[in-house]
Parts: C-alpha cells; sequence; structure tokens
C-alpha cells in the first residue's frame, strides 16, 4: 500500500509541476485514476496473499520459495547449468542437429522465442526498480537468483518436451498443464489435474499482468518521458489495436518485423551499456564494491540486507522467469528425439538475461552514480517516502533506466525508448499466447473461445498503460509468482523423470551413441 | 552408370531454361537429370511462438504443395519424353544445398538459371549462381 501511496504522491507532484493542465487533460487524468483504484482495490488481496511475510519477519514466503526450488535442483541435478554450458553452445549452434530435420524449429529458434518474452522491462525497468529499492547489493542476489535459476528453467523447458502434445494436423504444443496432468498420471501421483488447472489460472493472469499490463504502462512511461505527459489510455489504444493486428487478424508482417528489430535492440542495449561502463572504467572497481557491500551490509538502503536481497530475487524472477514455466510452454515446439537436449539450451536464457543483460542495466546505474549518497558517511539517502534510494532525478523504474543511460549518452533516451517499445511488444505478443494456451487448456480449443481471450487480453493493454506503475507492478508479480507456486510444486515430483533422461543422455552422449552431424 | 545432371528447379522460367538445357546434355550422353528444389531457409531465423507451433505442419504443407505444384507436372513431362528424372525436395541455404545434393548423387553437373538480377543486386543480396560458382562441388553451368 506504500507503494500505491508513493506513486499517487509522485503523480500529483507531476500534475503540479506541469502547471495549470487544459480541462480536457484533467479529465483525461481523472478517467486514469479511476482505472488505477479500481484496479488496485479489486487486486489488493491476490498481492497481499502472494507477498506475506512468515510470521514476524519482512521475508516474503514466496522468495523463499523460489531460492529453495532453484537450490533443490541445482544440487538433485549436480550443478549442472555449470557442467552443461559448453554442449548447450554445440546444441544451439546445430551441432547436434540431423540435417534432415531442416525446415522444423531448431534449438536457437525455440531459445530465440523464448528469449524474446522474457528479455524485455524486466532487465530495462525492473532491474532499475530493485536497485532504486534494494541499492546496489540487489544487483548481487540477482546474479546469484540468475545462476541458480538456470537449474529451474532446466527442468521445466526438459519436460515441456516430454509431456508435449503432437496433434494429427502437425501442431506441436505443450508446457506446464501438460507435463503436470500428464507426468503426475505416469508416475500414478495424484493431484496433476488440479495443479495444472490451477496453473493455468494463474498463467492465464500473469499473461494478463506481467506480460501485458506492465508492459504496456512502462511502455507509455517511456513514451510521455520523450513527448511529453498525456493519457496513458491513449497509448493503450495504439498498442491494443497492434495486438489486436497481429493476434487475431494474423497480421504477420508486424510481429515478424518486430521478431527481427528486437534482437538487434538487444545487442545494441548491451553493446551501449558496455560502451558507458568502459567510459567510466575508473570506476568498475568502485561499482561491483558497492554491490558487494550492499549485498550483505545493506549500505543503509530500506529494509537493508535483506531489502536487498528480496528485491535482487524477486526481480531476478520476474525477468528470467525461471520456475515459473512460462518458457517451458515455448520450447516444447523444437524438433529433437532427446527433450533433456531442450533443457541444455534453455538454461542459456536465465544466463543470456539476467546474468549479463540485467547486470549490465544495474552496473550502469551504478556507475552512472543515478542514486545519491550521503558524502559524509557513503550510505545511500532515502527518498522523501522512505521507500526507497534518492535517485538524482527523483525517478525510478523505466525512468531510472533512461536517465543512467542519457547522463553519459544524451541522446541514449530516444533510442532506449524505441527498444522499451518494440520490447514491450514483442513480450506481449510471446506472453499472449502463453495465456491463449492456458485458456484453451481450460475450455479447450475453438476459434469463438480463443477469440474471447485475445480480446481480453487487448482491453487489459488499455488499463494497463492507464493505471499506474505501483498497483500494476505488484499485480503482475504476485500472478507471475503464483505461476511458480504451482509449477515448482509439480516440478519437485517429476524431476526423478529428468534425472533418468539426463543420465541416459549423458551414458550415450559419452559412449558416442549420440553423435555431431557436422 | 549414367551420367546425372542436378537442375535447380523452382518453376520460374529461368528455372525452366536451365532444365531444357540440362535435358538436351542428358538426352545426348544418355544421362539422367535430378531435379532438385531447395526451400529457402535458416536455423538462425526469428519465429513467433504461434509459429514455432505450426512448424512441422507447415513445413508437411510447403513439401506436399512444392511436390504437387513445382515438381510433379515436371516428373510427369518428363516420364512422357522419356528421359529418366527423379526428385528432391530440401530446406536450406539454396547454394550450399544443391552442392550437397550433387555429392550424394555422385553428380556430373549442376545446372541452374540465373534471374539476372544487377550486379549491385548481387551485390547485395547475394545469388544462387555467383555462390555455387564460388562452392559447386562439380563442374557447375548457369543458363542465362
Amino acid at each position: 500500500m506504500n507503494k500505491t501511496k508513493f506513486s499517487a504522491a509522485l503523480a500529483a507532484a507531476g500534475l503540479a509541476l506541469a502547471g495549470a493542465p487544459a480541462f480536457a487533460q484533467e479529465q483525461a487524468a481523472s478517467l486514469d485514476d479511476r482505472v488505477n483504484q479500481i484496479f488496485a482495490d479489486s487486486t489488493g488481496w491476490f498481492v497481499s496473499l502472494i507477498f506475506s511475510n512468515f510470521p514476524g519477519t519482512s521475508f516474503p514466503w514466496i522468495v523463499a520459495w523460489l531460492v529453495i526450488g532453484a537450490t533443490v535442483f541445482t544440487l538433485y541435478f549436480g550443478f549442472v547449468q555449470f557442467r552443461a554450458v559448453g554442449h548447450s553452445i554445440a546444441l544451439v549452434k546445430g551441432d547436434y542437429s540431423d540435417p534432415n530435420d531442416a525446415g522444423e524449429v531448431s534449438h536457437f529458434q525455440a531459445l530465440a522465442t523464448a528469449l524474446s518474452g522474457t528479455v524485455g522491462l524486466g532487465n530495462i525497468a525492473g532491474v532499475a526498480v530493485a536497485v532504486s529499492i534494494g541499492g546496489p547489493g540487489a544487483t548481487f542476489w540477482m546474479i546469484l537468483a540468475g545462476l541458480m535459476g538456470m537449474a529451474s528453467k532446466f527442468t521445466e523447458c526438459t519436460l515441456g518436451v516430454k509431456y508435449r502434445n503432437e496433434y494429427p494436423d502437425g501442431r506441436v504444443s505443450g508446457g506446464p498443464m501438460y507435463y503436470l496432468s500428464k507426468g503426475f498420471a505416469e508416475r500414478g501421483l495424484p493431484g496433476g489435474k488440479l495443479l495444472a488447472v490451477l496453473f493455468s489460472i494463474f498463467c492465464i493472469l500473469g499473461a494478463l499482468g506481467g506480460g501485458n499490463m506492465f508492459q504496456a504502462n512502462q511502455a507509455h512511461q517511456q513514451i510521455t518521458g520523450v513527448v511529453g505527459e498525456y493519457p496513458g489510455w491513449i497509448t493503450g489504444l495504439v498498442f491494443a489495436g497492434l495486438v489486436f493486428a497481429v493476434i487475431v487478424g494474423g497480421i504477420k508482417s508486424i510481429a515478424r518485423v518486430t521478431e527481427k528489430i528486437v534482437p538487434f535492440m538487444g545487442i545494441l542495449y548491451v553493446g551501449t551499456a558496455l560502451i558507458i561502463i568502459a567510459m567510466n572504467y575508473h570506476l568498475i572497481g568502485w561499482a561491483f564494491g558497492q554491490i558487494f557491500a550492499g549485498a550483505f551490509t545493506g549500505l543503509g538502503v530500506a529494509g537493508g540486507m535483506v531489502g536487498a536481497l528480496i528485491q535482487g530475487f524477486k526481480r531476478a524472477a520476474f525477468s528470467n522467469e525461471a520456475g515459473v514455466g512460462s518458457a517451458a510452454i515455448a520450447h516444447s515446439a523444437v524438433k529433437t528425439k532427446e527433450p533433456v537436449t531442450e533443457g541444455f539450451v534453455s538454461l542459456l536464457e536465465p544466463f543470456i538475461d539476467t546474468v549479463v543483460v540485467c547486470t549490465m542495466t544495474a552496473l550502469v546505474i551504478i556507475i552512472t552514480q543515478q542514486l545519491v549518497t550521503d558524502p559524509q558517511t557513503g550510505l545511500y539517502l532515502l527518498n522523501e517516502a522512505g521507500t526507497g534510494v534518492q535517485t538524482v532525478g527523483g525517478t525510478s523504474g523505466v525512468g531510472l533506466t533512461s536517465a543512467a543511460f542519457g547522463s553519459a549518452i544524451g541522446w541514449f533516451p530516444y533510442v532506449l525508448a524505441i527498444a522499451v517499445i518494440l520490447f514491450a511488444f514483442s513480450t506481449m505478443i510471446t506472453w499472449s499466447y502463453y495465456g491463449l494456451k492456458a485458456w484453451t487448456y481450460l475450455f479447450g480449443e475453438g476459434d469463438a473461445k480463443e477469440l474471447v481471450f485475445k480480446v481480453i487480453f487487448c482491453v487489459f493493454v488499455v488499463i494497463g498503460a492507464a493505471a499506474q506503475l505501483g498497483p500494476v507492478i505488484d499485480f503482475s508479480d504476485a500472478a507471475i509468482f503464483a505461476m511458480a507456486v504451482v509449477n515448482i510444486i509439480g516440478l519437485y515430483f517429476l524431476m526423478p523423470i529428468v534425472k533418468r533422461e539426463l543420465d541416459s543422455y549423458m551414458t550415450r552422449l559419452r559412449s558416442g551413441e549420440i553423435k555431431k552431424f557436422n | 552408370m549414367s551420367d546425372k545432371f542436378v537442375v535447380g528447379y523452382d518453376g520460374s522460367v529461368a528455372a525452366r531454361r536451365a532444365l531444357e538445357f540440362a535435358v538436351s546434355r542428358a538426352r545426348a550422353q544418355g544421362g539422367t537429370i535430378v531435379l532438385a528444389h531447395v526451400l529457402e531457409w535458416s536455423p538462425y531465423s526469428f519465429l513467433t511462438p504461434s509459429e514455432l507451433e505450426e512448424r512441422h505442419k507447415r513445413r508437411r504443407e510447403e513439401m506436399a504443395r512444392a511436390e504437387e505444384a513445382v515438381l510433379a507436372p515436371v516428373v510427369a513431362e518428363l516420364n512422357d519424353s522419356g528421359v529418366p528424372v527423379e526428385s528432391v525436395i530440401r530446406y536450406g541455404n539454396i547454394a550450399e544445398i544443391l552442392g550437397k545434393i550433387a555429392t550424394e548423387q555422385n553428380a556430373v553437373q549442376i545446372i541452374v538459371g540465373r534471374e539476372g538480377y544487377s550486379a549491385l543486386e548481387a551485390r547485395i543480396f547475394g545469388s544462387v549462381a555467383g555462390t555455387l560458382v564460388q562452392t559447386a562441388p562439380v563442374p557447375c553451368t548457369i543458363v542465362p
């Protein structure tokens, strides 16, 4: 609730600064406010449930849940994320792909599509939220969570391929709802169906939240940062129209153009971050010092070390979605005879997403000194509301990242605005598919049923752009983490199956039975 | 063993010219025609999730369409005229795959047509004929 008040106060301050707004603008703003209020009121209970703390502490149980899951998978599979990286890269390059399967979905394509759903605003805006609330130390916990999350991703994507559906008409799709129901039945365990239904419900909410509203919201914030304030629902309508054209109208060209530009934008983003870091090379040591010191002492941020840890873990999970189960849906269409090969490939995803891209954002924010410190003590100063670290421009979220890049390269915020819009759009397209798969699991396939979901999805684009960041980010996090609750329960029961696949594959790989083609 | 001529065939006018040239060679030498249709494809392209789901289905449809609309009429025509012919459909980089087919089939020659792009276009977009000249494992004839 604090965060809601804070963002409302920020918005009020913004309005006051803008001077006397025109009458029409005032009305529009009040429409935005109303949407925001209704949204915050109707989702509050769900958010509180997911983010409730362990009794007597300020540690949310859901963060522990994700970390314990990632740790269990890391240990159970003997640090597979470090042992198998070389083989993962060989698989992505196509060294083990049968040339006769050309024209089918390659490992690279499955990975690239899954990445386009995860690399996005979580990496740009989410990380800024993490370091502005948790301080630089959040970066350390974020990287750690990214490395551990590789094992969770490995587990879920192997299962995604193993229990996928191959329909008679040639379509191939899968995901947690299918491995939960089929996998539990195969092991003779009860409750698989129930978990699958719960997962699907949360996946639909997650698709509407993190995969949609959060994206629309941050894209709007980014556009207003460049062109000036205007009501959010306008951005929402434009985005909703484009999303509608792609997912309902089947206009593939829009999606295809986005899919081609997004990887380029990703490379440009990381490249620019590296240049800014190189420009400030004398501060690199200091920045890592801040990250390590902050990770264990908090350096005066709200919540101290625990605050940094919670923020780091939360943002990593939200960004790379390891343990959430979403990526298993995208990965399951790959052409392979060995499900575990897609597990190997998918474990690169949290690495690229979190350990590389998120870390770049954090380093740029820290190194350009956007976080205000007390010159006497070296500790971070809190903002007036006491909810986070004071930033140079008083910004948070994507605004903070933009300010950090802009302080080093003046024109980059414009490029970033385009990148954010494209990332937001491609993430929406990917998540609309995840949500749709969950929807058809619950309600069955059929054009009319699918259209209902697609229209709901587009409506939420508008709501997301109009609402304020606080309630949107809370709901998005809550829905996505609710998916992880169900998914990780399932993974615990199904991980012996993955272990069997892994052991059998490794034995055959070592004996030379599985050979390279190229 | 009769000489094999691999013809890159996509149903275009240029490909038709290449085929006619190849048929006259095959007749003269008592050779056979390998009709090769390559669908341009890269494993490193980017697809949306719904395209991933439908990829296997689309591939089946694309191959059926190629077989039916592009290759079958020509195979029937050549069979009628008494020239032995077999057909191949593959996915990949066109020039590279034509080279591979020639190697696999122990062909004596690859024959392709050309679209007549300007030098500038060919330089920017690359051309199958140009690449084949550089990479073909057997002699290569480009029919203008």
